[in-house]
């Protein structure tokens, strides 16, 4: 019997990714557990492994954008290793071709459409299989509009469709592979194979080059553009005397490093500080969706990390129950894998309120934006030593600036700035903050 | 008084359709009839009973004049007329009990009388011996349908000058029957008594038969019709009709020449006007148009709250289908749902042999609209199995948007046109392009291979003709 690979459900932003590598190839045995393919999505990079022993039969070339429950492959179990072995030539000639111009496409197409256009029939038909196995066969497309979207290579899920039950009609089709036509190969209409996809390519002149944004990157963008498009978002700010948690730390360090294996960090404190501010204000701890207002009881608190490929934001779950060594363990843990690219999806959902920390970078004064559907993000800056008056004399003291940025369809002015007043009080009277080490 | 969340009055298929949907929803639902049978005209007097005589008479018709061909012998077949109405009876019949039932099984209470609407929410009704009810319903619907339209030079008299109601029932073939108005209902009745031995003259007031249809099909039909032995009189205008001793005499005037016709029957068959009379709708002020339907809205809403209209007694094509479904989708409405009519993709089918089927527009209604359209054609002629059946007669037309192939109208003439029509409305419901059906498999040999050539041949790739 086959079973049915199919791309996991994530995080409640992430509706779809992309099958950046297959690490099996169709036709090949997979053990159970053996990584079949890596899944890039917009938070987070994936491999995703075999359930099941048996025989792979990939739906989907490399570089396809999937969505989630999206069928990309079946393992057929009842085909053992022992049949792989009875006809090893049958097999060599069906993946011969398929190995010869693999190398050569990697290197500079990872686009799905090119792979489809040049590998393969534009026919949704493989006769050997007697299945569709063309890149959208997973996807209800009626007869003219499947062959315009594999003609043209256009992706389907990206042209609005004026059909019944949402569904494109050949009219939908013809518009984007028309436009395309009249443009040329100048204008990077999403979903046309654009020359040289990932190789930068320099002008005539050399003063600019031209480069396809990854797969990441793009669904990057798409993500904060959206969360500038849906919320109102407005940022309040304040600023902190950091002398009392510098004292602490130091005093501390020693023994807390010892006996956990982390340093006393920054981040525990402000985590627990917005901890705090979260039950003294819980709207921000909550989110918008359609006409109703969610509010969360539970503190899921995102941590942003910065890595080659972009900012991830792995979630620190129930913070208020944790103590500060574990909050340290675990944002350790976090920013190790994030740089391997190990993060798990299941590291980055379901945030209720997420903290970002441009200081680390030398920002003094930023506007973070919403980490969506959450209603605030909170943002940590450089210590700085500025003179300050304190008890009307003038003393440098080192000095944090904060943010906060909220969704203002849910939080009003005087909420978000009481929730920055409350983290302010906790940072500068860290005695107000459940210390347990 | 009984109260109901819905009465809907009239059971033809607007209306008893509603009522069984109103069942499914979970409203209280009564449905009001003034005859004794539930169904309508459809079902007693019309889209039924005319089928099941179209059927017969084009059984004896092959017997008669095809199965010499196919090697099948049949010597002196005859006409038993009254086995013939009889099994047409039968089959209104089991109609009539299998809508019964129906009632039943959904929860619809019947009431069998004449309906009235006395106030908003109040329907009273008036049972055949006298006897009046009084109930009471949230949502009225009125589903009243239509009445044959008649001359006023030559009212109905039920025995020589008739309606389709009797052309149904003629106990004899009559010698000589005289068809007024060529549209679906004098041709398909026309058709019938032309097969069992009548001698048809069809008189048309407008310069082509079957108005309403794409007119390049329309013509073909009339020439095959002609060919069946009917007689056609185009731009000619009915003038007098005398009755006289069981003979009619008729004087039309053809261009400006008067002509008499004789005959034993006349057939007014000028169309349907909807029936409202008596209904009380207007009293409690109900707004009617020009032509004495019934205004809705888009939501089947009439301008008196609570009271609502479809079918015949409504603007639109007056179509059973029609009816049908916006008697589904006005209950729906009522029950809060999202009910909807597409009156792009509602086809019309006139049975005669072959059958004439059209949906969305004909090639002329896209060149009024100043379209750009292109056409594909393909005749039956050259369909695998039209040939195997001797069923060649006809053609499949498609009217395409030429930008974006998305099909505006599809046409059919066969022995099978109503039911390979079907493939077309559901792909103009859909969106569809020709080339969508010109992609899509069909079996071989089926006359549906017909459909999909034609629709190929709009981008001039038919396979089994010369594409022009």
């Amino acid at each position: 019997m086959a079973i049915e690979v199919k791309i996991p459900a994530v995080g409640e932003s992430i509706t779809s990714g992309v099958v950046s590598i297959w690490h099996k190839k169709s036709g090949e045995f997979v053990n159970e557990g053996e990584p079949l393919f890596t899944l890039e999505t917009d938070k987070v990079s994936t491999e995703i492994v075999a359930e099941k022993a048996g025989v792979l039969e990939t739906k989907v070339p490399e570089g396809q954008e999937v969505k989630i429950g999206e069928v990309v492959a079946t393992i057929e179990d009842s085909k053992q290793q022992l049949k792989e072995k009875k006809t090893p030539e049958a097999k060599k000639a069906e993946k011969a071709p398929e190995k010869k111009k693999e190398p050569e496409e990697t290197k500079k197409a990872p686009e799905p459409e090119k792979e489809a256009a040049e590998g393969k029939e534009p026919v949704a038909v493989s006769a050997n299989r007697g299945r569709a196995e063309s890149p959208i066969a997973t996807t209800v497309l009626s007869p003219a509009v499947r062959r315009i979207v594999e003609e043209e290579k256009l992706e389907p899920e990206k042209i609005s469709s004026t059909g019944k039950g949402g569904r494109l009609t050949k009219a939908d089709v013809l518009h984007p592979a028309q436009r395309r036509e009249t443009a040329g190969e100048a204008m990077s209409f999403p979903g046309t194979a654009t020359p040289s996809a990932t190789v930068a390519e320099p002008s005539a002149d050399g003063r600019f080059t031209r480069k396809r944004m990854s797969p990441l990157r793009r669904k990057i963008a798409q993500q904060l553009v959206m969360a500038q498009h849906t919320a109102a978002i407005l940022t309040t700010f304040n600023e902190c005397d950091m002398s009392a948690v510098q004292q602490l730390r130091s005093k501390a360090q020693e023994d807390f490093t010892r006996k956990n294996g982390v340093k006393l960090g920054l981040m525990s404190f402000f985590i627990k500080a917005c901890v705090e501010a979260l039950k003294a204000v819980p709207v921000v701890n909550g989110r918008i969706e359609g006409d109703d207002f969610i509010q969360n009881n539970f503190y899921d608190i995102g941590v942003a990390v910065g890595t080659e490929r972009g900012l991830v934001v792995p979630v620190a779950r129930e913070a208020d129950k944790k103590s500060f060594a574990e909050l340290e363990q675990v944002i350790a843990d976090f920013a190790a894998r994030a740089r391997e690219g190990k993060l798990k999806i299941e590291d980055l959902q379901g945030g209720t309120f997420t903290i970002t920390n441009g200081g680390v970078y030398g920002s003094l004064f930023a506007t973070p934006i919403l980490n969506p559907p959450q209603s605030g993000i909170f943002g940590m800056h450089k210590i700085m030593p500025r003179p300050v008056s304190v008890n009307g004399n003038v003393e440098v003291r080192p000095m944090m600036y904060l943010a906060l940025s909220y969704d203002h369809r849910a939080i009003d002015g005087k909420e978000a700035v009481t929730f920055l007043v409350k983290v302010k009080d906790c940072i500068e009277n860290p005695k107000k903050l459940p210390l347990d080490f | 008084m009984e109260k109901f969340d819905v009465v809907i009055i009239g059971s033809g298929p607007g209306g008893y359709i509603a009522a069984i949907r109103s069942g499914q929803l979970g409203l209280k639902t009564a449905l009001v009839e003034k005859d004794k049978e539930l169904g309508g005209t459809c079902l007693n007097v019309g889209c039924i009973p005319s089928k099941a005589l179209l059927t017969s008479s084009d059984h004896f018709t092959f017997v008669k004049k095809e199965a010499a061909k196919h090697g099948i012998v049949t010597d002196g077949a005859r006409v038993d007329l009254a086995k013939m109405q009889e099994r047409k009876d039968k089959v209104v019949k089991t109609f009539n009990s299998g809508v019964r039932s129906l009632m039943k099984t959904n929860k619809v209470t019947v009431f069998t009388g004449f309906g009235t609407i006395t106030a908003p929410g109040k329907v009273s009704v008036k049972s055949a011996n006298g006897d009046t009810q009084e109930i009471e319903a949230k949502n009225i619907v009125i589903a009243t349908g239509s009445a044959a339209t008649e001359l006023p030079f030559a009212k109905f008299d039920g025995k020589m000058i008739v309606s389709s109601t009797e052309a149904l029932e003629f106990k004899e073939t009559p010698k000589k029957l005289l068809v007024i108005g060529a549209g679906a209902i004098g041709l398909e009745l026309g058709s019938v008594w032309n097969r069992l031995g009548s001698e048809v003259t069809a008189l048309e007031f407008l310069p082509r038969i079957a108005i309403g249809f794409d007119l390049e099909l329309s013509n073909l039909l009339q020439r095959l019709l002609t060919a069946q032995g009917i007689t056609f009189h185009l731009e000619t205008k009915v003038s007098a009709v005398k009755v006289d001793n069981g003979h009619a005499t008729v004087t039309a005037v053809k261009n400006g020449e008067e002509l008499k016709f004789e005959a034993d029957k006349v057939l007014v068959s000028v169309g349907r006007r909807p029936f409202s009379d008596a209904l009380g709708a207007e009293k409690v002020g109900v707004a009617f148009d020009e032509k004495r339907r019934i205004k809705v809205d888009k939501h089947f809403r009439t301008n008196v709250d609570g009271i609502y209209a479809i079918g015949d007694v409504i603007a639109g094509p007056m179509l059973a289908h029609k009816a049908e479904d916006e008697g589904i989708a006005c209950v729906e409405i009522i029950a809060g749902k999202a009910g909807h009519v597409n009156y792009e993709a509602i086809a019309g089918i006139i049975y005669t042999n072959p059958e004439l089927a059209g949906v969305g527009l004909t090639e002329e209604q896209a060149k009024e609209q100043g379209i750009d359209y292109r056409v594909g054609r393909f005749p039956f002629r050259a369909n695998s199995r039209a040939l195997c059946n001797d069923d060649v007669e006809g053609m499949v037309k498609f009217v395409a948007d030429a930008k974006t192939d998305r099909i505006l109208g599809a046409h059919i003439l066969h022995h099978t046109a109503s039911e390979l029509i079907a493939e077309a409305v559901s792909v103009i419901e859909f969106g569809g392009s020709s080339e969508d059906i010109g992609r899509t498999t069909h079996s071989h040999p089926t006359l549906s291979e017909a459909v999909r050539e034609a629709a190929l041949n709009v981008e001039k790739r038919a396979l089994h003709i010369m594409n022009r």
